[in-house]
Protein backbone atom coordinates (compact mmCIF):
# COMPACT_ATOMS: atom_id res chain seq x y z
CA UNK A 1 0.00 0.00 0.00
CA UNK A 2 1.50 3.64 -0.73
CA UNK A 3 1.96 5.45 1.99
CA UNK A 4 2.52 7.99 0.01
CA UNK A 5 1.33 9.69 -3.13
CA UNK A 6 2.91 12.28 -5.34
CA UNK A 7 1.15 12.89 -8.37
CA UNK A 8 2.01 16.01 -10.91
CA UNK A 9 3.79 18.18 -8.13
CA UNK A 10 4.61 21.48 -9.23
CA UNK A 11 6.25 24.84 -7.34
CA UNK A 12 7.35 28.30 -8.36
CA UNK A 13 9.02 30.58 -5.35
CA UNK A 14 8.18 34.04 -5.45
CA UNK A 15 5.42 34.24 -8.50
CA UNK A 16 5.29 36.63 -10.52
CA UNK A 17 8.23 38.74 -9.09
CA UNK A 18 12.17 39.65 -10.32
CA UNK A 19 12.92 36.57 -7.79
CA UNK A 20 10.69 33.82 -9.24
CA UNK A 21 12.45 30.35 -9.66
CA UNK A 22 10.65 26.60 -10.27
CA UNK A 23 11.27 24.64 -7.28
CA UNK A 24 9.88 21.48 -8.67
CA UNK A 25 8.32 20.72 -12.38
CA UNK A 26 5.57 17.26 -12.72
CA UNK A 27 7.43 15.55 -9.43
CA UNK A 28 5.04 11.93 -9.59
CA UNK A 29 6.21 8.94 -7.30
CA UNK A 30 4.68 7.38 -4.71
CA UNK A 31 6.07 5.26 -1.05
CA UNK A 32 5.12 1.98 -0.08
CA UNK A 33 4.80 1.30 3.59
CA UNK A 34 7.56 -0.05 4.74
CA UNK A 35 10.09 1.39 2.22
CA UNK A 36 13.17 3.07 3.31
CA UNK A 37 13.15 5.33 0.75
CA UNK A 38 16.20 8.15 -0.25
CA UNK A 39 16.13 11.20 -1.98
CA UNK A 40 18.91 12.87 -3.34
CA UNK A 41 19.88 15.81 -5.43
CA UNK A 42 22.59 19.04 -5.77
CA UNK A 43 21.76 21.72 -3.95
CA UNK A 44 18.84 23.88 -5.28
CA UNK A 45 17.24 20.87 -6.67
CA UNK A 46 14.05 21.32 -4.24
CA UNK A 47 14.74 18.20 -1.77
CA UNK A 48 13.80 20.68 0.95
CA UNK A 49 10.53 21.95 -0.75
CA UNK A 50 9.31 18.34 -1.49
CA UNK A 51 9.52 17.28 1.44
CA UNK A 52 8.14 20.07 3.23
CA UNK A 53 5.20 19.46 1.00
CA UNK A 54 4.85 16.24 2.93
CA UNK A 55 3.38 17.65 6.11
CA UNK A 56 1.85 20.46 4.38
CA UNK A 57 4.57 23.14 5.51
CA UNK A 58 4.28 24.25 2.20
CA UNK A 59 0.80 24.86 0.41
CA UNK A 60 0.73 22.76 -2.97
CA UNK A 61 0.46 24.91 -5.88
CA UNK A 62 -0.45 22.29 -8.68
CA UNK A 63 -0.76 19.03 -8.71
CA UNK A 64 -1.38 16.42 -5.75
CA UNK A 65 -0.27 14.85 -2.58
CA UNK A 66 -2.18 12.28 -0.63
CA UNK A 67 -0.43 11.09 2.60
CA UNK A 68 -2.19 8.02 4.26
CA UNK A 69 -4.72 8.36 2.43
CA UNK A 70 -5.69 11.68 3.02
CA UNK A 71 -5.47 15.10 0.67
CA UNK A 72 -3.18 17.99 2.41
CA UNK A 73 -5.42 20.38 0.29
CA UNK A 74 -8.20 19.58 2.66
CA UNK A 75 -7.33 21.87 5.76
CA UNK A 76 -9.20 19.56 8.16
CA UNK A 77 -6.26 16.78 7.47
CA UNK A 78 -3.79 19.36 8.18
CA UNK A 79 -3.44 18.24 11.82
CA UNK A 80 -2.99 14.14 11.44
CA UNK A 81 -1.03 14.40 8.86
CA UNK A 82 1.17 16.94 10.88
CA UNK A 83 1.34 14.10 13.39
CA UNK A 84 1.85 11.18 11.26
CA UNK A 85 4.63 12.28 9.32
CA UNK A 86 7.92 12.91 11.82
CA UNK A 87 10.55 15.21 10.38
CA UNK A 88 13.56 15.93 11.42
CA UNK A 89 14.90 18.87 9.66
CA UNK A 90 18.74 19.72 8.88
CA UNK A 91 20.86 20.62 12.50
CA UNK A 92 17.47 19.74 13.87
CA UNK A 93 19.39 20.75 17.39
CA UNK A 94 18.85 24.40 16.67
CA UNK A 95 15.38 23.89 17.73
CA UNK A 96 15.47 22.62 20.63
CA UNK A 97 14.45 25.30 23.21
CA UNK A 98 13.07 23.98 26.94
CA UNK A 99 15.13 23.90 29.57
CA UNK A 100 15.34 20.20 30.08
CA UNK A 101 16.07 17.60 27.55
CA UNK A 102 12.45 16.13 29.02
CA UNK A 103 10.30 18.77 28.97
CA UNK A 104 11.76 19.21 25.07
CA UNK A 105 11.08 15.94 24.05
CA UNK A 106 7.45 15.83 24.97
CA UNK A 107 6.97 19.38 23.13
CA UNK A 108 5.43 17.39 20.10
CA UNK A 109 3.45 14.86 22.60
CA UNK A 110 1.80 17.84 24.31
CA UNK A 111 0.78 19.70 20.76
CA UNK A 112 -1.00 15.93 20.17
CA UNK A 113 -3.05 16.41 23.47
CA UNK A 114 -2.22 13.26 24.81
CA UNK A 115 -2.54 12.14 28.81
CA UNK A 116 0.27 13.13 31.22
CA UNK A 117 0.86 9.05 31.26
CA UNK A 118 1.19 8.58 27.81
CA UNK A 119 3.71 11.52 27.84
CA UNK A 120 5.79 10.40 29.99
CA UNK A 121 5.71 6.60 28.82
CA UNK A 122 6.82 8.07 25.19
CA UNK A 123 9.31 10.46 26.14
CA UNK A 124 11.02 7.58 27.94
CA UNK A 125 11.37 6.00 25.37
CA UNK A 126 11.90 7.82 22.78
CA UNK A 127 14.99 9.01 24.81
CA UNK A 128 15.67 5.23 25.36
CA UNK A 129 15.44 4.38 21.83
CA UNK A 130 17.90 7.13 20.16
CA UNK A 131 20.56 5.96 22.91
CA UNK A 132 20.10 8.89 25.43
CA UNK A 133 19.77 7.08 29.21
CA UNK A 134 16.45 8.54 30.25
CA UNK A 135 17.62 9.14 33.94
CA UNK A 136 20.66 10.46 33.08
CA UNK A 137 20.00 13.08 30.78
CA UNK A 138 15.99 13.89 31.22
CA UNK A 139 16.78 16.97 33.48
CA UNK A 140 19.61 18.19 32.16
CA UNK A 141 19.67 21.31 29.86
CA UNK A 142 19.48 20.29 26.11
CA UNK A 143 22.11 23.54 25.65
CA UNK A 144 25.18 21.87 27.75
CA UNK A 145 24.79 18.39 25.71
CA UNK A 146 27.29 18.11 22.80
CA UNK A 147 26.60 18.33 19.45
CA UNK A 148 25.46 14.64 18.59
CA UNK A 149 23.81 14.21 22.15
CA UNK A 150 21.36 17.43 21.50
CA UNK A 151 20.60 15.60 17.76
CA UNK A 152 19.35 12.46 19.48
CA UNK A 153 17.45 14.54 21.83
CA UNK A 154 15.52 16.39 18.56
CA UNK A 155 15.03 12.96 16.82
CA UNK A 156 13.65 11.63 20.24
CA UNK A 157 11.53 14.74 20.05
CA UNK A 158 10.13 13.31 16.66
CA UNK A 159 10.09 10.11 17.66
CA UNK A 160 8.12 10.53 20.58
CA UNK A 161 5.21 11.82 18.40
CA UNK A 162 5.28 8.15 17.07
CA UNK A 163 4.90 8.95 13.15
CA UNK A 164 4.07 6.59 11.02
CA UNK A 165 6.31 7.56 8.37
CA UNK A 166 9.49 9.66 9.42
CA UNK A 167 10.99 11.92 7.35
CA UNK A 168 15.54 12.76 7.53
CA UNK A 169 17.07 15.41 5.96
CA UNK A 170 20.72 15.07 5.81
CA UNK A 171 20.38 13.65 9.73
CA UNK A 172 24.18 13.35 9.45
CA UNK A 173 25.62 16.66 8.25
CA UNK A 174 28.31 18.18 10.34
CA UNK A 175 29.20 15.04 12.55
CA UNK A 176 32.11 13.41 12.82
CA UNK A 177 32.68 9.96 11.64
CA UNK A 178 31.84 7.83 14.19
CA UNK A 179 28.57 10.00 15.16
CA UNK A 180 27.45 9.54 11.71
CA UNK A 181 28.20 5.93 11.71
CA UNK A 182 25.83 5.99 15.25
CA UNK A 183 23.26 8.21 13.76
CA UNK A 184 22.55 5.79 10.67
CA UNK A 185 22.58 3.15 12.99
CA UNK A 186 20.12 4.46 14.67
CA UNK A 187 17.55 5.37 12.04
CA UNK A 188 17.88 1.30 10.79
CA UNK A 189 16.81 0.65 14.76
CA UNK A 190 14.40 3.09 14.35
CA UNK A 191 12.56 1.86 11.50
CA UNK A 192 12.89 -1.94 12.36
CA UNK A 193 11.21 -0.34 16.00
CA UNK A 194 9.22 1.93 15.65
CA UNK A 195 8.29 3.72 12.53
CA UNK A 196 8.55 1.33 9.09
CA UNK A 197 8.12 3.89 6.95
CA UNK A 198 11.21 6.35 6.31
CA UNK A 199 12.18 8.84 3.50
CA UNK A 200 15.73 10.00 3.93
CA UNK A 201 17.34 13.02 2.11
CA UNK A 202 21.70 12.64 1.78
CA UNK A 203 24.16 13.82 -0.29
CA UNK A 204 26.45 10.51 1.19
CA UNK A 205 25.66 8.02 -1.73
CA UNK A 206 26.80 5.31 0.52
CA UNK A 207 24.51 5.90 3.38
CA UNK A 208 21.98 5.92 0.76
CA UNK A 209 23.13 3.15 -1.52
CA UNK A 210 23.43 0.87 1.44
CA UNK A 211 20.00 2.30 3.29
CA UNK A 212 16.90 2.71 0.62
CA UNK A 213 15.52 0.62 -1.19
CA UNK A 214 14.39 3.01 -3.70
CA UNK A 215 16.37 6.14 -4.26
CA UNK A 216 14.26 9.66 -6.09
CA UNK A 217 17.17 11.43 -8.42
CA UNK A 218 15.75 15.12 -8.83
CA UNK A 219 18.06 17.60 -10.81
CA UNK A 220 16.68 21.51 -11.23
CA UNK A 221 13.24 20.62 -9.32
CA UNK A 222 12.82 17.38 -12.20
CA UNK A 223 12.62 13.68 -11.38
CA UNK A 224 15.72 12.35 -13.43
CA UNK A 225 15.83 8.73 -11.94
CA UNK A 226 13.47 6.77 -9.60
CA UNK A 227 14.31 2.76 -8.21
CA UNK A 228 16.82 0.59 -6.62
CA UNK A 229 19.99 1.94 -5.97
CA UNK A 230 21.34 -0.36 -8.90
CA UNK A 231 18.60 1.04 -11.29
CA UNK A 232 19.88 4.38 -10.40
CA UNK A 233 23.59 4.07 -9.91
CA UNK A 234 24.16 2.19 -13.51
CA UNK A 235 23.79 5.70 -14.63
CA UNK A 236 27.51 6.37 -13.91
CA UNK A 237 28.10 9.08 -15.96
CA UNK A 238 24.70 11.37 -15.45
CA UNK A 239 24.96 10.78 -11.73
CA UNK A 240 28.35 12.07 -12.36
CA UNK A 241 27.27 15.11 -14.49
CA UNK A 242 24.65 15.90 -11.71
CA UNK A 243 27.40 16.58 -9.07
CA UNK A 244 26.14 13.48 -7.26
CA UNK A 245 28.47 11.06 -7.80
CA UNK A 246 28.26 7.35 -7.06
CA UNK A 247 28.90 5.26 -4.07
CA UNK A 248 32.90 4.67 -3.73
CA UNK A 249 32.18 0.50 -4.23
CA UNK A 250 30.48 1.45 -7.64
CA UNK A 251 34.11 4.18 -8.60
CA UNK A 252 36.25 1.35 -8.07
CA UNK A 253 34.36 -1.34 -10.04
CA UNK A 254 34.04 0.90 -12.62
CA UNK A 255 38.17 1.63 -12.25
CA UNK A 256 38.02 -2.11 -12.49
CA UNK A 257 35.91 -2.26 -15.63
CA UNK A 258 38.41 0.48 -17.25
CA UNK A 259 41.67 -2.32 -16.33
CA UNK A 260 39.56 -5.20 -18.03
CA UNK A 261 38.11 -7.21 -15.07
CA UNK A 262 33.63 -7.84 -15.81
CA UNK A 263 31.47 -7.98 -13.53
CA UNK A 264 27.74 -9.50 -14.06
CA UNK A 265 26.00 -6.71 -12.29
CA UNK A 266 26.29 -3.29 -10.66
CA UNK A 267 27.61 -2.56 -6.90
CA UNK A 268 26.70 -0.04 -4.91
CA UNK A 269 27.68 -1.03 -1.50
CA UNK A 270 31.34 -2.75 -0.12
CA UNK A 271 29.23 -5.84 0.62
CA UNK A 272 27.84 -6.58 -3.03
CA UNK A 273 31.61 -5.39 -4.56
CA UNK A 274 33.38 -7.49 -1.75
CA UNK A 275 30.96 -10.83 -3.38
CA UNK A 276 31.79 -10.15 -6.81
CA UNK A 277 35.04 -10.21 -6.46
CA UNK A 278 34.78 -13.42 -4.42
CA UNK A 279 33.19 -15.13 -7.50
CA UNK A 280 35.42 -13.69 -9.99
CA UNK A 281 38.34 -14.74 -8.48
CA UNK A 282 36.72 -18.60 -7.36
CA UNK A 283 35.11 -18.30 -11.18
CA UNK A 284 39.25 -17.63 -12.34
CA UNK A 285 40.46 -20.40 -9.84
CA UNK A 286 38.59 -22.60 -11.69
CA UNK A 287 39.46 -21.61 -15.26
CA UNK A 288 43.36 -22.05 -14.09
CA UNK B 1 13.08 29.90 2.58
CA UNK B 2 14.36 33.47 2.62
CA UNK B 3 13.56 33.09 -1.64
CA UNK B 4 9.80 33.85 -0.54
CA UNK B 5 10.15 36.70 1.06
CA UNK B 6 11.38 40.39 -1.33
CA UNK B 7 13.82 41.67 1.29
CA UNK B 8 13.09 45.26 1.41
CA UNK B 9 11.47 46.61 -1.54
CA UNK B 10 14.88 46.74 -3.84
CA UNK B 11 13.53 45.46 -7.39
CA UNK B 12 16.58 44.21 -8.98
CA UNK B 13 17.68 45.45 -12.55
CA UNK B 14 19.37 47.73 -14.23
CA UNK B 15 18.77 51.45 -15.05
CA UNK B 16 19.54 54.66 -14.78
CA UNK B 17 18.36 55.22 -11.62
CA UNK B 18 19.56 52.16 -9.84
CA UNK B 19 23.14 53.42 -11.45
CA UNK B 20 23.24 56.59 -9.86
CA UNK B 21 25.41 57.41 -7.03
CA UNK B 22 23.59 56.34 -3.63
CA UNK B 23 25.10 59.61 -1.96
CA UNK B 24 23.52 61.68 -4.86
CA UNK B 25 20.16 59.23 -4.87
CA UNK B 26 20.03 60.21 -1.11
CA UNK B 27 20.75 64.03 -1.52
CA UNK B 28 18.23 64.67 -4.58
CA UNK B 29 15.48 62.49 -2.42
CA UNK B 30 16.06 64.75 0.34
CA UNK B 31 15.51 67.78 -1.96
CA UNK B 32 12.63 66.22 -3.60
CA UNK B 33 10.88 65.61 -0.32
CA UNK B 34 11.53 69.20 0.89
CA UNK B 35 10.40 70.52 -2.45
CA UNK B 36 6.92 68.80 -2.24
CA UNK B 37 6.60 70.60 1.53
CA UNK B 38 6.97 74.40 -0.95
CA UNK B 39 4.14 73.15 -3.65
CA UNK B 40 1.24 75.48 -3.34
CA UNK B 41 -0.41 75.35 -6.86
CA UNK B 42 -2.58 72.37 -8.77
CA UNK B 43 -0.29 73.22 -11.80
CA UNK B 44 2.80 72.63 -9.77
CA UNK B 45 1.52 69.03 -8.32
CA UNK B 46 0.63 68.21 -12.00
CA UNK B 47 4.38 69.22 -12.91
CA UNK B 48 5.29 66.97 -10.21
CA UNK B 49 3.35 63.95 -11.52
CA UNK B 50 4.86 64.15 -14.90
CA UNK B 51 8.27 64.21 -12.86
CA UNK B 52 7.81 61.17 -10.77
CA UNK B 53 6.52 59.47 -13.76
CA UNK B 54 9.76 60.57 -15.73
CA UNK B 55 11.69 58.92 -12.89
CA UNK B 56 10.05 55.83 -12.56
CA UNK B 57 10.10 54.97 -16.56
CA UNK B 58 13.88 55.64 -15.79
CA UNK B 59 14.37 53.36 -12.87
CA UNK B 60 12.72 50.70 -15.42
CA UNK B 61 10.45 49.89 -12.39
CA UNK B 62 6.59 48.43 -12.51
CA UNK B 63 4.52 51.18 -11.42
CA UNK B 64 3.04 48.21 -9.70
CA UNK B 65 5.80 47.80 -7.41
CA UNK B 66 5.90 51.90 -6.70
CA UNK B 67 2.62 51.46 -6.08
CA UNK B 68 2.44 48.81 -3.30
CA UNK B 69 4.32 51.21 -0.85
CA UNK B 70 1.64 53.85 -1.77
CA UNK B 71 -1.27 51.04 -0.29
CA UNK B 72 0.69 50.87 2.83
CA UNK B 73 0.06 54.27 4.16
CA UNK B 74 -3.13 55.02 2.47
CA UNK B 75 -4.92 54.81 5.76
CA UNK B 76 -2.85 57.58 6.86
CA UNK B 77 -3.84 59.33 3.80
CA UNK B 78 -7.40 59.29 4.13
CA UNK B 79 -7.28 59.87 7.94
CA UNK B 80 -5.61 63.34 7.46
CA UNK B 81 -7.59 64.50 4.63
CA UNK B 82 -10.94 64.01 6.65
CA UNK B 83 -9.84 65.70 9.55
CA UNK B 84 -8.32 68.52 7.35
CA UNK B 85 -11.91 68.13 5.51
CA UNK B 86 -13.64 68.45 8.59
CA UNK B 87 -11.68 70.80 10.80
CA UNK B 88 -10.30 73.51 8.79
CA UNK B 89 -13.18 76.37 8.88
CA UNK B 90 -11.87 79.15 6.63
CA UNK B 91 -12.93 80.47 3.49
CA UNK B 92 -15.76 80.15 1.71
CA UNK B 93 -18.29 77.36 3.19
CA UNK B 94 -19.97 74.65 1.54
CA UNK B 95 -22.03 73.46 4.12
CA UNK B 96 -23.06 74.37 7.43
CA UNK B 97 -24.50 72.95 10.29
CA UNK B 98 -25.04 73.92 14.04
CA UNK B 99 -24.66 70.50 16.19
CA UNK B 100 -23.76 72.24 19.75
CA UNK B 101 -23.52 76.07 20.39
CA UNK B 102 -19.81 75.77 21.11
CA UNK B 103 -19.19 73.75 17.38
CA UNK B 104 -20.53 73.99 14.09
CA UNK B 105 -20.04 70.88 11.77
CA UNK B 106 -18.52 72.77 8.24
CA UNK B 107 -17.06 72.38 4.98
CA UNK B 108 -15.31 74.83 3.62
CA UNK B 109 -13.32 75.20 0.02
CA UNK B 110 -10.41 75.95 1.96
CA UNK B 111 -10.79 72.54 3.73
CA UNK B 112 -12.05 70.41 0.01
CA UNK B 113 -8.30 72.13 -0.97
CA UNK B 114 -6.39 71.59 2.18
CA UNK B 115 -7.36 67.52 2.15
CA UNK B 116 -6.66 67.46 -1.66
CA UNK B 117 -3.13 68.39 -1.33
CA UNK B 118 -2.32 67.26 1.64
CA UNK B 119 -3.35 63.76 -0.14
CA UNK B 120 -1.55 64.04 -3.20
CA UNK B 121 1.38 65.48 -1.24
CA UNK B 122 1.76 62.58 0.82
CA UNK B 123 1.40 60.12 -1.51
CA UNK B 124 4.09 61.89 -4.12
CA UNK B 125 6.51 61.78 -0.75
CA UNK B 126 5.78 58.27 -0.25
CA UNK B 127 6.40 57.55 -4.25
CA UNK B 128 9.58 59.74 -4.13
CA UNK B 129 11.03 58.23 -1.18
CA UNK B 130 9.96 54.53 -2.71
CA UNK B 131 11.92 55.02 -5.68
CA UNK B 132 15.35 55.44 -4.06
CA UNK B 133 14.51 52.13 -1.79
CA UNK B 134 13.21 49.91 -4.89
CA UNK B 135 16.25 51.36 -6.58
CA UNK B 136 19.37 50.43 -4.40
CA UNK B 137 20.42 47.74 -2.34
CA UNK B 138 20.74 48.38 1.60
CA UNK B 139 24.45 47.92 1.11
CA UNK B 140 24.58 50.41 -1.58
CA UNK B 141 22.47 52.86 0.58
CA UNK B 142 25.10 52.04 3.89
CA UNK B 143 27.70 53.09 2.04
CA UNK B 144 26.27 56.32 0.57
CA UNK B 145 25.19 57.03 4.24
CA UNK B 146 28.58 56.40 5.68
CA UNK B 147 29.93 59.03 2.72
CA UNK B 148 27.41 61.75 3.56
CA UNK B 149 28.20 61.10 7.37
CA UNK B 150 32.35 61.69 7.21
CA UNK B 151 32.40 65.24 7.99
CA UNK B 152 30.86 64.17 11.52
CA UNK B 153 34.27 62.59 12.17
CA UNK B 154 35.25 65.77 13.06
CA UNK B 155 33.28 65.94 16.14
CA UNK B 156 34.35 62.65 16.70
CA UNK B 157 31.24 60.90 15.61
CA UNK B 158 32.13 57.15 15.28
CA UNK B 159 30.82 57.56 11.81
CA UNK B 160 32.26 53.99 10.56
CA UNK B 161 31.78 52.15 13.49
CA UNK B 162 27.70 52.94 12.82
CA UNK B 163 28.19 51.97 8.96
CA UNK B 164 29.66 48.62 9.80
CA UNK B 165 27.14 48.00 12.26
CA UNK B 166 24.16 48.61 9.94
CA UNK B 167 25.95 46.98 7.53
CA UNK B 168 25.95 43.89 9.63
CA UNK B 169 22.38 44.20 10.85
CA UNK B 170 21.08 44.84 7.24
CA UNK B 171 23.79 41.82 6.36
CA UNK B 172 21.57 38.74 8.76
CA UNK B 173 18.31 40.09 8.18
CA UNK B 174 18.06 37.18 5.24
CA UNK B 175 19.82 35.06 7.34
CA UNK B 176 17.68 35.32 10.74
CA UNK B 177 14.52 35.41 8.54
CA UNK B 178 15.38 32.61 6.69
CA UNK B 179 16.67 30.78 9.99
CA UNK B 180 13.04 31.93 11.56
CA UNK B 181 11.55 30.25 8.83
CA UNK B 182 13.19 27.48 9.25
CA UNK B 183 12.55 27.33 13.00
CA UNK B 184 8.84 27.68 12.26
CA UNK B 185 8.80 24.97 10.39
CA UNK B 186 10.33 22.67 12.54
CA UNK B 187 8.20 23.50 15.30
CA UNK B 188 5.24 22.88 13.21
CA UNK B 189 6.27 20.05 12.51
CA UNK B 190 6.16 19.07 15.83
CA UNK B 191 2.08 20.12 16.29
CA UNK B 192 2.97 23.59 17.28
CA UNK B 193 0.11 26.06 16.55
CA UNK B 194 0.74 29.87 16.27
CA UNK B 195 -2.02 31.78 15.22
CA UNK B 196 -4.70 30.27 17.93
CA UNK B 197 -5.50 31.69 21.48
CA UNK B 198 -5.75 34.70 23.15
CA UNK B 199 -2.99 37.31 23.15
CA UNK B 200 -0.78 35.39 25.99
CA UNK B 201 -1.20 31.87 24.67
CA UNK B 202 -0.28 33.56 21.15
CA UNK B 203 3.02 35.58 22.83
CA UNK B 204 3.61 32.00 24.57
CA UNK B 205 3.80 29.91 21.34
CA UNK B 206 6.02 31.92 19.65
CA UNK B 207 8.64 30.79 22.74
CA UNK B 208 9.74 28.14 20.37
CA UNK B 209 10.59 29.92 18.19
CA UNK B 210 12.36 32.76 19.79
CA UNK B 211 14.63 30.83 22.12
CA UNK B 212 16.05 28.93 19.32
CA UNK B 213 16.54 32.00 17.58
CA UNK B 214 18.14 34.00 20.01
CA UNK B 215 20.82 31.38 20.88
CA UNK B 216 21.29 30.79 17.34
CA UNK B 217 21.77 34.82 16.43
CA UNK B 218 24.26 34.90 19.62
CA UNK B 219 26.60 31.86 18.08
CA UNK B 220 26.33 34.16 14.69
CA UNK B 221 27.28 36.62 16.72
CA UNK B 222 30.47 34.62 18.04
CA UNK B 223 31.56 33.34 14.97
CA UNK B 224 31.54 36.51 13.39
CA UNK B 225 33.32 38.57 16.13
CA UNK B 226 35.74 35.55 15.64
CA UNK B 227 36.49 35.55 11.93
CA UNK B 228 36.66 39.74 11.89
CA UNK B 229 39.52 39.53 14.72
CA UNK B 230 41.13 36.75 12.41
CA UNK B 231 41.32 38.96 9.68
CA UNK B 232 42.65 41.36 12.08
CA UNK B 233 39.14 44.29 11.44
CA UNK B 234 40.14 47.13 13.22
CA UNK B 235 37.59 50.52 12.53
CA UNK B 236 40.20 52.75 14.03
CA UNK B 237 42.60 52.56 11.21
CA UNK B 238 42.32 53.99 7.82
CA UNK B 239 40.18 51.71 5.95
CA UNK B 240 39.92 51.53 2.12
CA UNK B 241 36.98 50.49 0.27
CA UNK B 242 36.03 47.44 -2.06
CA UNK B 243 33.35 49.32 -3.31
CA UNK B 244 34.38 53.12 -4.23
CA UNK B 245 31.68 55.63 -4.70
CA UNK B 246 31.71 57.82 -8.16
CA UNK B 247 30.66 60.26 -9.40
CA UNK B 248 29.78 60.35 -13.05
CA UNK B 249 27.98 61.45 -15.88
CA UNK B 250 24.82 60.35 -14.86
CA UNK B 251 24.55 61.77 -11.78
CA UNK B 252 25.64 65.07 -13.12
CA UNK B 253 22.22 64.66 -15.32
CA UNK B 254 20.24 63.50 -12.54
CA UNK B 255 20.97 66.48 -10.16
CA UNK B 256 20.72 68.89 -13.07
CA UNK B 257 17.27 67.36 -13.65
CA UNK B 258 15.82 67.22 -9.90
CA UNK B 259 17.09 70.76 -9.18
CA UNK B 260 15.36 72.22 -12.38
CA UNK B 261 12.32 70.69 -11.15
CA UNK B 262 13.14 71.99 -7.32
CA UNK B 263 13.89 75.59 -9.12
CA UNK B 264 10.39 75.43 -11.29
CA UNK B 265 8.36 74.77 -7.63
CA UNK B 266 9.89 77.70 -5.78
CA UNK B 267 9.67 79.85 -8.80
CA UNK B 268 6.15 79.22 -9.21
CA UNK B 269 5.73 79.83 -5.40
CA UNK B 270 7.11 82.57 -5.31
CA UNK B 271 6.85 84.50 -8.84
CA UNK B 272 3.95 83.77 -10.63
CA UNK B 273 1.21 83.23 -7.72
CA UNK B 274 -1.78 81.28 -8.81
CA UNK B 275 0.21 79.99 -12.60
CA UNK B 276 -2.76 77.56 -12.14
CA UNK B 277 -5.04 80.81 -12.34
CA UNK B 278 -3.61 81.70 -15.96
CA UNK B 279 -3.63 77.87 -16.66
CA UNK B 280 -7.20 76.84 -15.87
CA UNK B 281 -9.26 79.94 -15.40
CA UNK B 282 -12.15 79.64 -13.74
CA UNK B 283 -11.91 76.12 -12.47
CA UNK B 284 -9.63 76.77 -8.62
Amino acid sequence: MAVVEVKNLSFTYSKKTPYQTHALTDVSFSIEEGEFFGIVGATGSGKSTLISHLNVLTKIQSGEINVLGLSVKEKKNLKSIRFSVGMVFQYPEYQLFEDTVEKDVAFGPKNMKLDKEEIDRRVKEALNLVGLDYDLYAKRSPFELSGGEKRRVAIAGVIAMEPKILVLDEVAAGLDPEGREDILKLIKKLQKEKCPTVVLISHNMDDIASLADRILVLSKGRVEFLGTPKEVFKNYDRMNELKLGVPLATRIQKKLEEKGMSFSDVCVTADQLAHELKRISAKEAENV
Amino acid sequence: MFKDIAFGQYYPTSSFVHNLDPRIKLLLTVLFIVTIFFIQTYFSFLVTLVFLIVVILFSRVPVLSVLKSVKGILFLVLFAAIINLFFVSTGEVIYEKVITDWWTFRITWDGVHNSIKLTLRLIFLITGASIISLTTTPMRLTDGIESLLKPLKVIKFPVHDIAIIMSIALRFIPTLLDETHKTINAQKARGAAFDTGGLIKKAKSMLPVLIPLFVSAFRRADELAFAMDARCYNATEKRTKMRKLKLGWRDLIATLFVAGYATFIFVDRYYFLGLDHVLFPGVF
